[in-house]
């Protein structure tokens, strides 16, 4: 087998610039055999990427290697056999001694035959069941505890904030509304320390919700224990989960999830590449470039389909100021590697999103993060209406969008429970508003026309879209900047005094705004201009020669580092000083990082979704297969279960359906004509030692 | 133009695909309607897969000896893969009354050509490997018997039906039936009208609603079973098992379980109380019992992991054995309903014998067995069906 062999690198963040580096436990424990160090409770796939294995396992259709893929529970793409068992490994926590081997083909079951003793099954009331503890969960959570209302909040993550665990930026939106300003990572923390003082709240993190049943029952377990419970009202604050994108080689390791980058990287402190590519400009795509950036790893390229990027204009131009090509109208056309990514080819697309032969351009990468978009985690809440529970929905599983938005929508769901329950409270109406806020897609963009000011120093502030955002207003202390029109979506403009106190560029989530002192040296024309920074500064330093870059990215010129300090106020972010020429002062809005690699022009378009690519990962059901079934006129997804076992896998569709869709949309039929599966618990697998609550059994 | 068939199915499961297939094969031109939007999408894809010739009565015998046949040959015939495991069936016994009941039936079931015997707890634990050895006295094993994958197995009537002919017509449910001076001409649906001297009803959980349609009281009533399905793993037993014992929990009368081509270990339990309707919705109590009867059995089943439930109907009679007959009320009507839970073991041998049945006027088997199926027969007789 080509199991990776493990070379002894230590692939974990030793430094970060934003997130503390702590000692954590070590343990030991082996792969296949091989001595490896870990972290003590950290996640087996976790711990097996620090010691360099990239490959978990082997499919036992046809011997494919399978590495992670959604680092989230979902998949089992990442099932190892622990001390004899079939685990996903990136939700069992690593401990002392474990032996750890590949999963190659079927495991087999150990021969243990001793009969278990049982304990009974668990069941428990509660009035209001909260399933998922991110933004959205914890918050409603915290206003039905303030009320004093019996809630049960469930997380599968042994640690809860659900996807603000990942997120080592300061948060957008408005400061009173959403800790905008304040770093994801520590908003979970002070949201887990609210809902830690409720009493009438109890949370079980480490459980996850596997199965809605007719007797309007919840099972739920926690790695120990099956629990059924029984709820007087169910919500859903399960977030989203990534949605996919098939071509060929989409299914070898080292192309996965951009939400499963991040946790890798930022929950779990391992740095999983090198050298990264990055297909999707929405605001998942762009953060997760700069956050490899963060970590030192290098981004070779991000492409996107639409002739835009769908993120946050602010964060594109980020990564753009550091290096990073952005090809807009680009798709990645394949991905190749012997047994795990070596290579991508990403080409042009036309108007009408057909490959343009004679684009195709190769890049050598080990990583491709897939962040084409995410889809509510809405099952659950399907099935419980369906049987009648009373249900509500929040955050990304009722509506994709910022975790801004979410927090909003877990309070205001919070509390529309609470009234459902007879509570007397009150939601305010501008809570909808800034919910509605918080939730829009960024507007217009006006153009960015910087003019020097006479003054000692002056803001100049890059916000040139309409997002919900407004860290800036709230930081100046003269009040001389201010969102026109009263809203937060609104762009911001300084006009009027600066102390040039660099609060704004301190407040700034998106690095969006620097500070010029003009006239630093006037007989050299020489300006200053101090730019945020949140990379390890590495070779920065005082005396060397930066190359400027304006708000795009675009080269200006040379800069001369004056001085690199901390700043007063967000300790982990940089405040770099730099002399420029004057009439550069007002365009330079960073400095490259990165060199810029043009890849290898190079041909072999190809068909575009060959017959071969991969589109069940689960069952390994190709792009062919599900073809052929169309073109013989079946309709429902139920027969491909049946016929070629598409969604018979473990995720249980969860990945394919959307792909299939798009087939039978590229075969012509329109998706309306198309039978969805059934949907039926569980939404993952379970062991079956745990329904019968044996006493002893399966490690943890 | 009005379109004539030589036989309308009505239903498109587990025994209306297969007769539509045998009726094909005689040449005959068939409409097969059903209600869901493919084939197979009733209680078919709900049956665990079991094949088996060991039954008491001797119509299921000889009927399902008949399925086996069309399983076992279905691969070589016709090249598609239906997932075929000759694994047998296994009765493990650990009481003495089921000892008695099991010994007591073999000289009949040999009488209709099942080979099957008794064989000692050895033998048991040699083809279960991790049985439960404690009070183990042996079982009934039949090699003959297996398993196949009820949703390859529709698919594959589906389309081999159709490749000679045979019409399918989804989402149309039957409205009503054209009958004539006692003789049928056709059905009528929500889409319009089709014409045959030919109906047969293959409705399986709604077979007494097609029924009524006709103006006859067929007693068949929905009940239902769970089951569940694990995850793919090595094959580590072949036989499907049946567990004859009450469940310690007072709550199941017997289950059973096998290992499928895929690895995955598919189980389901008979509860005491019958659960009457045509609710499919999964409940809470499923899990919590199964597993500790599985886990009891075979203390190593504790580590699989368990992927999906779901519930399926059997559409039960009031003596559970299965009607087919025809009609007397309305000639050319014909009845293959009542299935009691095998309707997928029993729908090949079913089709078989009612092709031959509506096209000769015979059956295939003997004409005394296939009478003590009829319709007209008196269903609250004491019959007692040692195996159900």
């Amino acid at each position: 087998m080509d199991i990776d062999s493990p070379k002894k690198i230590d692939h974990r963040l030793k430094t970060h610039p934003i997130i503390p580096i702590e000692e954590r436990n070590r343990v030991d424990f082996t792969f296949n055999g091989e001595k490896m160090s870990g972290v003590d409770g950290e996640p087996v796939t976790s711990a097996l990427y620090a010691n360099g294995v990239r490959v978990f396992g082997h499919h036992q259709r046809d011997g494919a290697p399978q590495g992670i893929f959604c680092v989230n529970g979902q998949c089992s793409q990442c099932m190892v056999v622990v001390g004899g068992f079939p685990v996903k490994g990136c939700m069992t926590a690593l401990r002392e001694g474990m032996e750890i081997r590949s999963c190659d083909g079927y495991p087999s079951l150990p021969a243990d035959d001793e009969r278990p003793d049982y304990s009974g099954c668990l069941e428990i009331k509660t009035d209001v069941l909260v399933i998922g503890g991110g933004p959205a969960g914890i918050n409603a959570a915290i206003e039905l505890g303030r009320l004093g209302i019996d809630t049960l909040l469930v997380d599968d993550k042994k640690d809860l904030g659900g996807k603000l665990t990942l997120q080592t930026h300061p948060f957008f939106g408005s400061r009173d509304d959403c800790y905008a300003g304040t770093r994801g990572i520590r908003i979970a923390e002070i949201l887990t320390g609210e809902l830690e003082k409720l009493d009438s709240v109890r949370v079980l993190a480490g459980t996850t919700a596997v199965g809605v049943f007719f007797d309007r029952k919840i099972g739920i377990y926690d790695g120990k224990e099956y629990i059924l419970v029984d709820p007087g009202v169910v919500l859903i604050a399960c977030g989203a989960r990534e949605k996919t994108l098939a071509f060929p080689g989409c299914d070898l390791p080292g192309v996965y999830g951009a939400g499963a980058f991040q946790t890798l990287l930022n929950r779990d402190l391992v740095r999983p590449t090198e050298r990264l590519f990055i297909v999707g400009g929405g605001n998942v795509g762009l953060i997760a470039g700069y956050h490899a950036i963060q970590a030192g790893i290098k981004v070779v390229g991000l492409v996107e389909a639409l002739d835009k990027c769908g993120g946050y204009k602010v964060h594109l131009d980020k990564l753009r100021r550091l290096g990073v090509p952005v090809y807009t109208s680009h798709t990645v056309l394949k991905a190749e590697g012997d047994g795990k990514l070596e290579r991508i080819t990403i080409c042009r697309l036309d108007a009408a999103f057909n490959h343009v032969s004679g684009t195709e351009t190769r890049f050598e990468v080990d990583t491709l993060l897939l962040a084409v978009g995410l889809s509510p985690v809405d099952e659950l809440y399907t099935q419980l209406e369906k049987f009648g529970v009373k249900c509500f929905n929040c955050g990304d599983s009722e509506e994709i969008a910022e975790a801004s938005a979410a927090i909003f929508s877990g309070r205001i769901t919070g509390r529309r429970i609470a009234r459902y329950l007879g509570k007397d409270v009150d939601i305010p109406e501008e809570w909808e508003a800034t919910q509605q806020i918080l939730r829009s897609k960024p507007g217009a963009v006006i153009p960015f026309e910087p003019e020097i000011k006479n003054s000692r120093a002056f803001p100049v502030i890059r916000c040139v879209e309409e997002i919900p955002c407004n860290p800036c207003v709230d930081a100046c202390q003269k009040c001389s900047i201010t969102i026109p029109g009263g809203s937060i979506m609104g762009q911001p403009v300084f006009s009027g005094e600066c102390t040039g106190c660099l609060k704004c560029v301190d407040a700034c989530p998106a690095l969006a705004i620097t500070l010029v002192r003009p006239g630093h040296d006037a007989e050299k024309g020489t300006s200053l201009v101090v730019v945020p920074f949140e990379l390890p500064p590495g070779e920065l330093k005082a005396g060397s020669f930066v190359n400027t870059v304006d708000m795009e990215g675009r080269p200006i010129g040379k800069g001369r580092v004056v001085s690199i300090k901390n700043s007063p106020f967000d300790k982990k972010r940089l405040l770099v000083s730099l002399e420029v020429p004057e009439a550069e002062a007002c365009l330079a809005a960073g400095f490259t990082v990165l060199e810029r690699e043009k890849g290898t022009e190079t041909d072999g378009m190809g068909k575009p979704l060959p017959d071969e690519t991969v589109i069940c990962r689960c069952e390994r059901v190709t792009a062919g297969e599900v073809r052929a079934q169309i073109r013989a006129g079946v309709r429902d997804m139920n027969i491909l279960k049946a016929t070629v076992r598409t969604g018979m896998g473990a995720c249980g569709g969860k990945t394919c359906t959307d792909l299939i869709l798009r087939l039978f949309r590229s075969e012509g039929v329109d998706p309306s004509e198309v039978t969805l599966p059934t949907g039926r618990p569980f939404v993952s697998e379970v062991p079956l030692s745990f329904f019968a609550n044996v006493k002893k059994g399966v490690e943890e | 133009m009005i379109s004539k068939y030589d036989a309308i199915i009505i239903g498109a499961g587990s025994v209306g695909c297969p007769t539509a297939y045998f009726l094909a094969l005689e040449g005959w031109r068939v409409l097969v309607l059903d209600t869901a939007h493919s084939a197979g999408q009733g209680q078919n894809k709900a049956a665990i897969g079991g094949v088996r010739a060991t039954h008491s009565d001797p119509a299921k015998i000889t009927l399902c000896l008949q399925s086996l046949e069309i399983f076992s040959t279905w691969k070589e015939k016709h090249g598609t893969d239906i997932g075929w495991i000759k694994g047998g069936y296994c009765y493990p016994v650990y009481r003495e009354e089921d000892e008695k009941t099991l010994r007591s039936l073999l000289p009949r079931q040999k009488k209709f050509g099942l080979d099957i015997d008794f064989v000692g707890p050895e033998e048991i634990a040699r083809l279960v490997p991790g049985i439960n050895m404690d009070g183990l006295r042996g079982g009934t094993y039949s090699p003959g018997d297996g398993q196949v994958s009820p949703l390859k197995m529709s698919a594959a009537f589906w389309q081999e039906s159709k490749d000679r002919g045979a019409e399918y017509r989804f989402n149309e449910p039957v409205k009503g039936l054209l009958i004539k001076s006692g003789r049928i001409e056709g059905v009528r649906t929500v889409k319009g009208e089709y014409y045959s001297d030919v109906v047969v009803n293959a409705a399986g959980s709604f077979g007494m609603e097609v029924g009524m349609m006709a103006g006859i009281d067929i007693p068949v009533v929905p009940e239902s079973h769970e089951a569940g399905i694990s995850a793919p793993m090595e094959r580590f037993f072949d036989p499907l098992i049946v567990d004859m014992r009450p469940g310690p929990e007072g709550r199941t009368t017997n289950f059973y379980f096998g290992q499928n081509d895929r690895g995955q270990v598919i189980f389901c339990y008979t509860p005491i109380d019958p659960i009457i309707g045509r609710n499919r919705s999964c409940t809470s109590e499923f899990m919590p019992v199964i597993s500790r009867r599985l886990i009891d059995l075979i203390p190593r089943l504790r580590n699989m992991l368990v992927r999906r439930v779901w519930r399926g109907l059997y559409p039960m009679t009031p003596d559970g054995i299965i009607i087919l007959d025809q009609v007397r009320e309305v000639r050319g009507h014909y009845l293959c309903v009542g299935m009691c839970g095998q309707g997928f073991m029993l729908g090949p041998g079913v089709g078989l014998n009612m092709a031959n049945f509506i096209v000769r006027g015979k059956p295939l088997i003997d004409a005394e067995i296939f009478k003590s199926v009829g319709f007209y027969r008196d269903f609250n007789a004491k019959r007692s069906e040692a195996l159900k």
